[in-house]
């Protein structure tokens, strides 16, 4: 039995996973790709901290643009306590190696680490390495992982949590080579599997199996998710193949300019804003293109190297000579795991939730650029302290394999269902009305129109099964189980958007363009636990 | 169009049928996999180029499905020298075992000053994704299973040469056995990166710093100076090679 199991091998995960063995416990982390896969690889713009390097900045103005732009969403301690956190982490990873951007400022340490400006911020305070800060860090931190004995079994899909009495005792994982069902016990476990962008199919920044498998595994053991209705969406995707260009375009300088050449917003706004303005310009038929021609190739390339690649390859356009053609699509999953003060799960003890796929209330109505490569490693550090902490006086009796068994049986009657019709379709389908129906902009009418649809879908789903019936390497069997999880949270995001009948950060809704006092809530859902 | 896929259970390539039209093969294979043939198997993740997933051969050169954009009658295969798990996926354990071996993390922090300048000299490494492309173009592994590979030693010469290291001798003394010198300095890993990496000169350059450091080439030292024996002193030799 390991101390701390971490599900979920990105930057939250491994954040985790070293800071539990700092503390002293035996880690096991569990993904099902290999740690560098993840889609932490895929931060371009930055990670936020308040160290001042280029301009004048202070930790009480990170705190207070987050709050700003979380509108009356986040929990002003989480806040605090994120971005006092931040200088530290910095430093932490300037320890590990991170290869950051620099400035010529004859400082030392994380003094020489070079600074932009993202939107909603009142500083350049994004740390960044080129356009490729995530990745950077990921490798970085996988490094690390390496160099102190950290074990990993990859290639693993979680697919249930074991929480009898409401504390946890480990989950199951389909082995994806071998296909075989494995129970693994831990007395402590971190989730850290990411969002659940990829529900917006074909309409999202994320990588594919960004399925809120860990949120809905939650929800399934009994656990509370909260803010499921917030949703961003990231003003600047490529129009054709929704990859990212990142905000440090607009930090930088870029411009956002219609049909007619005109431009519509202050592009330096929060991204629920921006996001918005653009949208309304597609209501009105205009094309919508990002300008940074006038920054120059030179600074293009020594800022943008990944997106101008990228333009050139999926858009066939040159940024240094032409307009970028754009569109907002969905990017980050402000909502998930609800969790307390410690980033326990709330309804399942010892089990911790860190990164993407909690809601720790740092992000409230809208996230800020730049704040969750921060959250991932802070809160990954943190949650996987207290995890440690927690292990140390749990249980360390076994339990049995009920949980497993049931698994086991679940996905033999997964390869006999009846696959008349393919899931692939729906997994479309589902995208395309969330984009359409539970997007930009809302309204009760077409929500309840989505909701309709997703319980017709969850009826059809008995029809829907696997046509490859392989025991091993079965990939059709894991974009099943994947696309089932962003069916079992579908509702519980329509449902939270309906309820909230009002506008607030990347919520909103027609009829209820304004803030109303009365939903400065959070709408925590939580299924009653299947009697055991 | 058509466009062949080696399929592992057969080990005979399969047709199939794609629209005309631009598209990248990821793409492809997702469509062929959606509409066609779910049993095809491959590995996907970012689609952008950044996650390194979803290298493959196609006409027998390494490539990210992702970034390649189909033309008619390619043959797409999977990465030579890793076990096939299935079809276009293989197993990828191996750049664990490497990357350990190699030590390729920082050893000992020590703080410093660092410049943009700085900066540069190992921005590049620092792109390296780990798709595996260069591994899998690399001639060494054929005779050499046990070689670090041009992956692990770029990543070892990027933690080397950074100035936070304080104790880059013990990376430099971890890359002597299987490692900078029996790189064959073919180029095939630089040719085949879709990041631009060069691990061929990254190779050199861990080459000067290891007699920097008091190493020597090992098939030199065994070599008869008057008679050079290409084919003796281990693996390909050559010996002009670098510098
Ligand atoms: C294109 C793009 C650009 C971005 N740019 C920025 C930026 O500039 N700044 C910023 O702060 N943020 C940015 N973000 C957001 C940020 O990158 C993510 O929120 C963050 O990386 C999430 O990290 P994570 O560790 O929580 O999850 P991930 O990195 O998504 O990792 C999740 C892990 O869980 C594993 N997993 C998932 N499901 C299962 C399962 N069923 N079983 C086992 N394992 C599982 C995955 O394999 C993976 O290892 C960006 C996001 C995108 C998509
Ligand atoms: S240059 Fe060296 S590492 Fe690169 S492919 Fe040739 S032998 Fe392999
Ligand atoms: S060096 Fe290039 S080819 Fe090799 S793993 Fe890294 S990115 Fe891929
Ligand atoms: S899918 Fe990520 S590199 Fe191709």
């Amino acid at each position: 039995m390991v101390d701390v199991l971490v599900i979920g091998s990105g930057g939250a995960g491994l954040s985790a996973a070293l800071a539990a063995k700092e503390a002293g416990a035996s880690v096991l982390v569990i993904g099902k790709m290999y740690p560098t896969n993840s889609q932490t690889s895929m931060a371009q713009g930055g990670m936020n901290a308040a160290l001042g390097n280029v301009n004048e900045d202070h930790v009480s103005l990170h705190i207070q643009d987050t709050v700003k732009s979380a509108h009356g969403l986040c929990d002003e301690d989480m806040v605090r306590q994120m971005c006092a956190d931040a200088p530290q982490t910095v430093e932490w990873l300037e320890r590990i190696g991170v290869p950051f951007s620099r400035l010529d400022n004859d400082k030392k340490g994380i003094g020489t680490v070079a600074q932009r400006q993202m939107g909603g911020a009142s500083a350049k305070r994004a740390c960044y390495a080129q356009d490729y800060t995530g990745l950077k860090i990921l490798h970085t931190l996988y490094d690390t992982c390496l160099k102190e004995g950290i074990a990993f079994l990859d290639e693993h899909y979680l697919l249930n949590l074991i929480v009898p009495d409401d504390t946890i005792k480990g989950a199951t994982f389909l082995d994806i080579r071998s296909g075989e069902i494995k129970q693994i016990d831990a007395k402590s476990v971190v989730i850290a599997t990411g969002g659940y962008g990829s529900i917006y199919h074909g309409f999202t920044t994320n990588m594919y199996g960004a399925t809120g498998d860990g949120v809905a595994a939650v929800l399934r053991a009994g656990g509370a998710v909260s803010d499921m209705e917030f949703i961003q969406f990231h003003p600047t995707a490529l129009k054709h193949s929704c990859i990212l260009i990142s905000e440090s375009a607009r930090g930088e300088g870029g411009y956002l300019v219609n049909e007619a050449g005109e431009r519509f917003v202050d592009e330096l706004k929060p991204r629920d804003e921006v996001a918005r303005a653009i949208f309304s310009q597609m209501k009105e038929g205009q094309r919508v293109f990002l300008d940074v021609r006038h920054l120059g190739e030179e600074k293009l390339m020594e800022l943008l190297p990944q997106e101008m690649a990228l333009c050139k390859m999926h858009e066939h356009v040159d940024p240094a000579s032409d307009l970028i053609p754009i569109k907002p699509v969905a990017h980050y999953s402000m909502g998930g795991i609800d969790v307390d003060y410690a980033l326990e799960v709330n309804g399942i003890k010892g089990c911790f939730a860190a990164g993407e796929c909690s809601n720790a209330k740092v992000h409230g109505a809208n996230r800020l650029g730049g704040n969750s490569l921060l959250e991932i490693t802070t809160f990954g550090r943190f949650a996987g302290e207290n995890a440690f902490k927690h292990a140390v006086y749990a249980s360390s009796k076994p339990v049995d394999g009920t949980q497993r068994l049931k698994d086991e049986a679940e996905i033999k009657t997964l390869f006999a269902q009846e696959d008349s019709e393919s899931f692939y379709t729906y997994r479309e389908i589902l995208g395309e009305l969330f984009y359409e129906k539970v997007g930009i902009v809302r309204e009760n009418g077409q929500l309840n129109e989505a909701l309709e649809e997703v319980i017709a879908m969850q009826v059809a789903q008995k029809k829907m099964g696997i046509s490859d019936k392989s025991r091993t390497n079965n990939q059709n069997l894991v974009e099943f189980l994947e696309f089932r999880n962003t069916l079992l949270l579908a509702p519980a995001i329509i449902s939270a958007a309906i309820a909230r009948d009002e506008s607030r950060g990347a919520h909103f809704k027609v009829g209820f363009e304004t803030e109303n006092e009365a939903f400065r809530k959070h709408i925590v859902l939580q299924w009653k636990r299947e009697t055991q | 169009m058509q466009i062949k896929v080696l399929r592992s259970k057969t080990n005979t390539h399969q047709s199939y049928t794609l629209p005309a039209g631009e598209i990248p093969l990821l793409n492809a294979l997702m469509y062929i996999k959606e509409t066609q043939d779910a049993t095809l198997t491959f590995s996907a993740g970012c689609r952008a180029s950044v996650c390194g997933t979803c290298a493959v051969r196609v006409n027998g050169r390494e490539e990210l499905a992702c970034a390649y954009k189909v033309k008619p009658g390619d043959v797409i295969e999977p990465l030579q020298y890793h076990p096939i798990l299935r079809d276009l996926k293989v197993d990828k354990d191996k750049a664990k075992e490497t990357l350990q071996k190699g030590v390729t993390w920082l050893q000992s922090f020590q703080e410093a000053s660092l410049t943009h300048e700085d900066e540069k000299r190992t921005e590049k490494q620092t792109d390296c994704i780990l798709c595996d492309s260069c591994y899998s173009a690399c001639p060494v592994f054929a005779v050499n299973p046990d070689f670090l590979g041009p992956f692990a030693l770029t990543r070892a010469y990027r933690y080397s040469e950074d100035k936070r290291e304080s104790n880059a001798k013990s990376i430099i003394d971890g890359v002597q056995s299987n490692g900078v010198w029996d790189c064959t300095l073919c180029g095939e890993c630089t040719a085949v990166c879709p990041k631009g990496i060069d691990p061929k000169m990254d190779i050199t350059m861990l080459r000067s710093a290891s007699i920097k450091f008091g190493h020597s080439d090992p098939s030199f030292a065994t070599q008869s100076f008057g008679t050079p024996d290409f084919g003796g002193g281990g693996f390909g030799f050559d010996p002009n090679a670098g510098f």
